[in-house]
């Protein structure tokens, strides 16, 4: 028996809450510091490559429609990809800067998938209203990395990435499978109104 | 070199290093923390968000992931693992600079 999607939810904010603490920590003390202990450069990578595995059950057990199966499926993919070539680029084994690109690709999928999925419009439910809004996000999220790749030394673009998924992770936080956004919720969202 | 005006300049300036040096450390610091006082100040707000709280008619699945639990479990993560080498790599780094 699969947990309440919100459950699901909350367990992937937690994972993105503490891929958003790492990050931000490397911006704070600097790319130098944070690789003076080498575990440390594998932590988000495995983070994200992790995200990615335990996207599939996601993806087997919520099968409410297609449209959910193909985007929790593209996001292990692209999430698996992301920690892939990071580990790539920590192990030495890629070395071009512009692999960072792949992490654009990687927000790009998934502000698709997360648009694309969410049949139901921005006020249907608080969990509509959210998709959305994460969405959205990423896909201007996609921008930080794109700065990355461009100007490696500039720790704005860094810290946006740290921040994105930070605030992706409240937001997951905040998701409820039946709940109003600002006072409302549609008859049709299974509230019982 | 040592002048009325150099002197105090190269002091304002080793001043300043100080305060960014230790503006980072005290930043590290209280990542993992302020999540932990997040966590905790959601589970006061809706506290039937903590099944040890109310434990009536819950499954397993929501002793597993209780939200703010999970806050606070990242929270400590970050604040027991990965915090504490971050600080003292930043301190002995600055250290070999000065």
């Amino acid at each position: 028996m699969a947990p309440r999607a919100e459950l699901v939810h909350w367990a992937f904010a937690a994972g993105f809450l503490l891929l958003g603490l790492i990050l931000l920590a490397e911006v704070i003390v600097g790319s130098e510091v944070f690789a003076m202990r080498p575990w440390r450069l594998y932590l988000w990578p495995s983070l994200a490559f992790g995200i990615g595995v335990l996207l599939w059950p996601v993806a087997v057990f919520f099968t409410n429609s297609t449209l959910h199966m193909l985007a929790h499926g593209s996001w292990a993919e692209v999430a698996m990809l992301a920690g892939a070539v990071e580990l790539a680029l920590v192990r030495g084994k890629l070395k071009s800067r512009w692999w960072t690109l792949s992490l654009c690709f990687t927000l790009l999928v998934s502000s698709a998938a997360f648009l694309i999925h969410e049949q139901n419009p921005w006020f249907f439910s608080r969990s509509a209203f959210l998709h959305h809004a994460i969405g959205w996000t990423l896909l201007v999220a996609a921008i930080f990395p794109l700065g990355q790749a461009l100007q490696p030394r500039k720790a704005l673009w860094g810290a946006g990435f740290a921040l994105t998924w930070v605030v992706l992770a409240v937001m997951l936080f905040c998701d409820r499978d039946v709940a109003p956004i600002f006072g409302h919720l549609s008859r049709f969202a299974g509230g019982g109104q | 070199m040592s002048s009325e005006i150099v002197g105090p300049l190269e002091g304002s300036r080793k001043q300043e290093e100080v305060e960014h040096r230790s503006a980072r450390v005290l930043a590290v610091e209280f990542l993992g923390p302020l999540t932990i006082l997040g966590g905790i100040v959601w589970a006061i707000f809706q506290p039937y968000r903590v099944v040890f709280l109310e434990p009536a008619g819950k499954g397993l699945y929501d002793y597993l992931f209780q939200a703010p639990l999970l806050v606070i479990g990242v929270g400590l993560i970050f604040t027991l693992g990965i915090a504490p080498g971050l600080i003292e790599d930043l301190r002995s780094a600055d250290g070999t600079k000065s």
